[in-house]
């Protein structure tokens, strides 16, 4: 009763039961830890992932619902911070715990691939389901700002 | 490996602590020193003697990487970049090729003076306790290469000079670190250094890129949640819905009988299912039936403690804190007496990694890994609790998803140890979400009652402080009944100059846990004393401002941050239309600071649009981290002031996720503007007091914007319409 579905771009098969949220196949089954789980009931963005493109919360994401279709991970950005929200995320030093900044970078990747200039609200609007305890907030604003900035310049 | 320390001239103590390093990290075996997240390979060289430690704080490998401690946690407050920063700029290293490691557990090594000893993270101490200490770590070994080099080379010390990870000597003589540690290893460390005068810093004091930020925006930092060991399984705890109780009796058979299940397990604290992936052990929690038996703290409700901490305050089990004057005398005979009463509820810390801990016992040890904020403690009471010996478990600290004071306390990491006994392997115990809010300690409840007598001018002739609230300390530390809290005391007198003054502390148990909570009791007491005083001003018909700054004397540091603050929020000018300004002033940790806050009020919903921050915290190690502090304390106090509350049912908490304990989100939070004071004064503690300021602010700011008088956190649209 495996699970066949594309993560990052490599084909896996996940042996978890169906109804297991994605969240848990990806990091204890696939050992992709760089999602995180915040709260369980998509309300915190930590464990934020692409499907197909598009922004979800994988812990409230059966892994029965990925069949077929391709999961992307904070993983996926680059494994040398080259992409250009890992390359704005330390240049605004974002992170301080760090905890949740996985799902923030999610989320604000799916935003610019819909939307190269984001507005303040724009960015209110894709990233109000990420909780930062830590409060990083003025400075992931920022560092969408600069990725933007440097994605148009490419 | 150069570990052994030559046994003649043992007698100096910095050498004893060195020696006294190697034997409790033991590096030339276990690798247990190796709490490092960065990537690099310091076990590798350890394990294969190419690794040098100097003193505790420095260690340096044949291949001249070099690797700083940090015997702080990282936890977000950047202390695996500024502690490090102390020690290279006397090292003369370049910050960015070094890699950090965090310490293992040694007090006496590691033990932070500034709260008594502990090796603990907390209390905005990290920079001020390793201020002159981190910098000596890195002169002593910056000498002992130098000396090593000279009697390699046969040149007095005086030609040689260290720099940039080389000794340089005259005709172009030159050494890595690496070269040298060896022999710079079997050196007497040195009693006497000479530091740096503070004008010829390279790196302190000059904003540095943080050095975690690579490992956490690319998923490979390694939090708690995050450890694997080889053949370990993971568990998932149901502790009693009533904090204190326990477990009766419980019927396991379906629980054991759902897929992945390994077994079963009663430790003190509550059942523990063992699976083979945390999914499956959470899952079967569902099939598992406990019979509880609660406790006296099932009759708790959050109202009738906080009518029992009122109660606190008449009960004349006071300890005086301040007195001047007779207070009581002219408050008695006074013409104008203003009193008011303020209270704060019950919060939970809420980190965004819920509490966890991975713990394998074997063999009469136990090896831990995950996040803490106290090492030593960890290890000593599960050494203790599981009857081991105490130099037989290891603790190896990972990045914090978040501390605020939760992980001072070590309830979870007993309970990983325990349950690993019980199973007989390694296991990683990771809670929920529900069980992180309703197994918190909480900040407890305060009451303060304040009251002042009002002379002619406006101004307190005399004014009395009363504050009842649980003491945190009393339970982490065991302080007697007629003993200061001094955490209650912080910022409970303020700066104003009043003839007569008495302040009062009532420790008061109110029957719940209580924690250490981001700026303890300077959020309860500077909320009262930042209200109380923009109270007496609107009485007066004063300004605000004008009437703080009147009441300040000759205390500069607080009536610059004070001008600076109102100054750039254009404190005396008008506000864009609808918004309305509240200022608030205090010092804690050593730091000064003074907040204006610009809001707006919509059907009693409070949105802050902009804070504007003045702060003097004397001489800073890494700028952009204490801005970035102080940005982030302004959103944790924040979402206190506005949403935050803990309420109690039947002995439960209410509040199970963020749907019902809210967080402060992106689109909610202000704009900061910051200006930081230049100064040499000694340096002050950045990770908390902001935290503290933004609730009078911005209660301030209501009552300009409505008249309305905020004496009761959260902000509510509730709370604001029955103030």
């Amino acid at each position: 009763m495996s699970t066949r579905f594309k993560i990052n771009g490599r084909v896996v098969d996940a042996k978890a039961e169906p109804d297991t949220p994605l969240l848990w196949v990806i990091r204890d089954e696939i050992g992709l830890t760089g999602t995180k789980y915040g709260c369980g009931m998509a309300l915190c963005g930590a464990c934020t992932v692409h499907l197909d493109g598009q922004p979800v919360r994988s812990c409230q994401t059966p892994v029965s619902a990925v069949a077929g279709k391709s999961v992307a991970t904070v993983e996926s950005l680059s494994r040398n911070n080259t992409h250009p929200l890992q390359v704005a995320w330390i240049q605004h030093d974002v992170p301080q715990c760090g905890y949740c900044q996985s799902g923030q970078l999610m989320s604000a990747a799916a935003l610019l691939k819909q939307n190269r200039q984001p507005t303040d609200a724009d960015i209110d609007a894709a990233m109000s389901g990420n909780i930062c305890r830590c409060g990083t907030y003025p400075r992931i604003r920022a560092a969408i700002k600069s990725a933007a900035a440097a994605m148009n310049k490419a | 490996m150069t570990t052994s320390s030559p046994t003649s001239s043992p007698t100096s103590s910095a050498r004893l602590t060195r020696r006294g390093f190697l034997q409790a990290s033991g590096v030339a075996g276990s690798g247990l020193l190796l709490g490092v997240s960065l990537p690099g390979a310091v076990g590798d060289a350890a394990a294969a003697g190419l690794l040098h430690t100097p003193n505790a704080w420095v260690h340096i490998a044949d291949d001249n990487t070099i690797t700083l401690l940090s015997a702080r946690s990282e936890m977000g407050q950047g202390v695996y970049t500024s502690m490090p920063m102390l020690i290279a700029e006397e090292l003369n290293v370049d910050i960015r090729s070094i890699q950090v490691a965090i310490a293992p557990p040694n007090q006496k090594l590691y033990g932070n003076a500034l709260l008594g000893g502990p090796q603990l993270t907390g209390g905005s101490t990290s920079v001020r306790d390793g201020w002159e200490k981190l910098r000596v770590a890195g002169a002593q070994v910056r000498m002992m290469l130098i000396s090593a080099a000279a009697q390699k080379w046969n040149i007095p010390e005086s030609q040689l000079r260290a720099e940039n990870g080389r000794v340089l000597g005259p005709k172009g003589r030159k050494a890595t670190y690496g070269q040298l540690a060896a022999a710079a290893s079997k050196l007497p460390v040195p009693d006497k250094v000479v530091l740096k005068d503070p004008k010829d810093f390279r790196i302190v004091g000059k904003a540095t890129r943080r050095l975690d930020t690579p490992a956490k925006v690319n998923g490979t930092a390694e939090f708690g949640i995050d450890v694997k060991l080889p053949g370990m399984v993971y568990a998932s705890l149901e502790q009693c819905p009533v904090i204190g109780g326990t477990v009766k009796s419980f019927d396991a058979s379906k629980a054991k009988a759902m897929p992945g299940v390994i077994d079963v397990v009663q430790i003190p604290d509550g059942v523990a299912i063992v699976a083979d992936t945390w999914w499956h052990a959470k899952k079967a929690r569902e099939g598992l039936a406990v019979v509880w038996d609660e406790g006296p703290g099932a009759a708790l409700t959050h109202t009738a403690m906080l009518d029992s901490t009122r109660g606190g305050l008449a009960s004349g089990k006071v300890l005086p804190l301040k007195a001047v004057g007779d207070a009581d005398a002219e408050i008695a005979k006074a013409s104008k007496v203003i009193r008011a009463e303020y209270t704060m509820p019950l919060l939970s810390h809420s980190p965004l990694e819920p509490m966890n801990f991975t713990a394998h016992f074997h063999d009469n040890r136990v090896d831990l890994v995950g996040p803490t904020q106290w090492q030593d403690a960890a290890a000593g009471t599960v050494a203790k609790t599981l009857g081991v010996p105490p130099e037989n478990v290891t603790l190896r600290t990972t990045f914090l998803g978040g501390g605020f004071g939760r992980r001072i306390d070590i309830d979870f990491i007993i309970q990983a140890a325990q349950i690993s006994k019980a199973v007989n392997k390694p296991v990683k115990l990771l809670w929920t979400r529900e069980d992180d809010m309703t197994h918190d300690f909480y900040r407890p409840q305060s009451v303060h009652q304040l009251a002042a007598a009002i002379g002619p001018d406006g101004k307190p002739t005399a004014m009395t402080f009363r504050m009842s609230s649980q003491s945190v300390t009393g339970r982490v530390f065991g302080l007697p009944a007629e003993v200061q809290d001094p955490l209650m005391t912080e910022a409970a007198v303020a700066a104003y100059e009043v003839p007569a003054s008495r302040h009062d502390i009532v420790k008061h148990d109110a029957g719940l846990r209580v924690g250490y909570w981001r700026s303890v009791s300077h959020a309860l007491n500077a909320f009262a004393n930042e209200t109380f005083i923009d109270e007496l001003a609107v009485s007066a018909g004063k300004d605000p401002l004008a009437y703080r700054l009147s009441l300040l004397g000759s205390q500069p540091r607080f009536a610059t941050v004070l001008k600076l603050a109102a100054d750039k929020a254009g404190w005396g000018t008008p506000a864009p239309a609808g918004r309305f300004r509240g200022i608030a002033l205090m010092e804690g940790y050593d730091t000064y600071m003074a907040q204006v806050a610009e809001i707006s009020v919509d059907k009693g919903e409070v949105t802050v649009h902009k804070v504007t921050v003045a702060a003097d915290l004397g001489r800073m190690v890494n700028p952009d981290t204490v801005e970035a502090q102080i940005q982030s304390s302004i959103v944790f106090g924040l979402t206190a002031a506005l949403f935050g509350e803990i309420t109690l049912a039947q002995g439960r908490v209410e509040q199970t996720n963020f749907h019902q304990y809210r967080l402060l989100r992106l689109n909610e939070s202000p704009a900061i503007s910051i200006t930081l004071v230049p100064s040499t004064e000694k340096p002050g503690g950045i990770g908390e007091p902001a935290t503290a300021l933004i609730g009078p602010a911005v209660g301030n700011a209501v009552f300009a914007a409505t008249g309305k008088r905020l004496r009761k956190m959260p902000f509510t649209p509730e709370n604001i319409a029955s103030a």
